[in-house]
């Protein structure tokens, strides 16, 4: 028993040595990690002004347009220049989620809770770019939609 | 010497009884050029970059916030100088503005804006300043680089065309109304000034005076509705 566990420890652990040299760390480095790799070229933000479905009810939805340089911080927030409720008549852009007005005891405010001020914690924009790595994750409509063909 | 001085005083009281008139005349047109041309270097040296960002004020506080921005650095080497957009471009609006600069002058030997902190305090009047002024001149200084009438709105992403169609072409808003904070950060004290309805818990500070404004405006409506 004690050199069948034995054993199969010594495999275990030549499985994965052998694994690591298959995969290396420097999956996203073109260099070895003492030495400073060559970053990747930059790309511009999207700007489209499409919406893009949420991949989960819950998502923060993801800004379809550019945002750098906006300013958000304790002197100004130039997402919300748009997106208060004020001024989406001017700037016709979505209103920020009621949610966003609610402090933590769940009590409404005249105004965004502090807590919701800083957008970009949850909202980001996107670029144009091939994965870095592959993402296996799956939308539940997906899974309804492979139930239904399974009937 | 005071014979000389005396004589010298002659000289400049008549010239033209000691100078020919072509020698005046051409001697005048020369001077003429040199000192208005003189007068004009000067004046466009208090225009470059390296003058505005010569004190300490503009170097550490102000230049280092344009330096991100698009008007500092872009894909085609264009860049918006100090000048450009904070002195208007035409001579006699230009003068007026040097003129009103004396102020700054006056700022910078009693350290009005000395330190960071005193800046920050001072950032928002400062900014409002500006403000006004783009304001009240149709944001000139954006225009004489930036036009409407070359401005391809399908080269524009939809939300910029979209914006500046309802907005710029129909005179409704100037450029500074939405682009404030272009080219420099926003003042604190900016969002209680100007976007109160972004200021997170304004209302929960002031319950008492909110309370009498409401009282005051529910018997004012109520006499309203009577009338």
């Amino acid at each position: 028993m004690r050199i069948l566990t034995a054993v199969l420890i010594v495999f275990a652990t030549m499985n994965f040595t052998a694994s690591a040299a298959d995969s290396p760390i420097t999956t996203l480095r073109d260099a070895p990690l003492d030495q400073t790799s060559t970053p990747p070229r930059m790309t511009p933000q999207s700007n489209t002004d499409l919406r893009k479905a949420r991949n989960y009810p819950e998502q923060p939805p993801i800004i379809p347009h550019k945002t750098e340089d906006y300013q958000v911080d304790i002197r100004a927030n130039q997402c919300l220049n748009c997106h208060s409720r004020r001024a989406v008549e001017d700037s016709q852009a979505p209103m920020v989620s009621i949610t966003h007005f609610m402090d933590r005891d769940g009590q409404f405010l005249a105004t965004i809770s502090p807590r919701r001020y800083f957008c970009n914690q949850c909202h980001v924009s996107q670029h144009d770019i091939k994965l870095q790595v592959e993402n296996t994750f799956v939308d539940s409509h997906d899974l309804i939609e492979f139930l239904q063909q399974k009937k | 010497m005071l014979a000389r001085i005396t004589h010298l005083w002659k000289v400049i009281r008549r010239p033209s009884t000691y100078f020919s008139l072509g020698f005046l005349t051409i001697g005048g047109f020369v001077a003429g050029i040199i000192f208005w041309g003189g007068f004009n270097t000067a004046m466009e040296l208090t225009n470059t970059e390296a003058f505005c960002t010569g004190c300490h004020e503009m170097r550490d506080n102000v230049l280092p916030e344009l330096k991100t921005t698009i008007h500092y650095t872009n894909r085609s080497g264009v860049r918006a100088k100090c000048s450009d957009c904070h002195v208007p471009h035409a001579w006699t609006s230009k003068i007026a503005r040097k003129m009103q600069a004396s102020k700054e002058v006056w700022g910078k030997i009693f350290g009005t804006i000395s330190t960071r902190e005193k800046f920050q305090e001072k950032r928002l009047e400062l900014a409002e300043h500006e403000w006004a002024r783009f304001k009240a001149n149709d944001s000139l200084e954006c225009r004489n680089c930036h036009s409407e009438k070359s401005m391809d709105f399908t080269r524009q992403s939809p939300r910029a065309a979209e914006a500046h169609q309802r907005f710029l072409v129909t005179k409704e808003k100037t450029c500074i109304d939405c682009h404030k904070g272009i080219a420099h950060q926003l003042p604190s004290g900016y969002i209680s000034a100007h976007r109160s309805d972004i200021d997170p818990g304004v209302l929960a500070q002031s319950k008492e005076t909110l309370q009498g404004y409401l009282v005051s405006k529910t018997s004012s409506d109520q006499v309203k509705a009577a009338e």
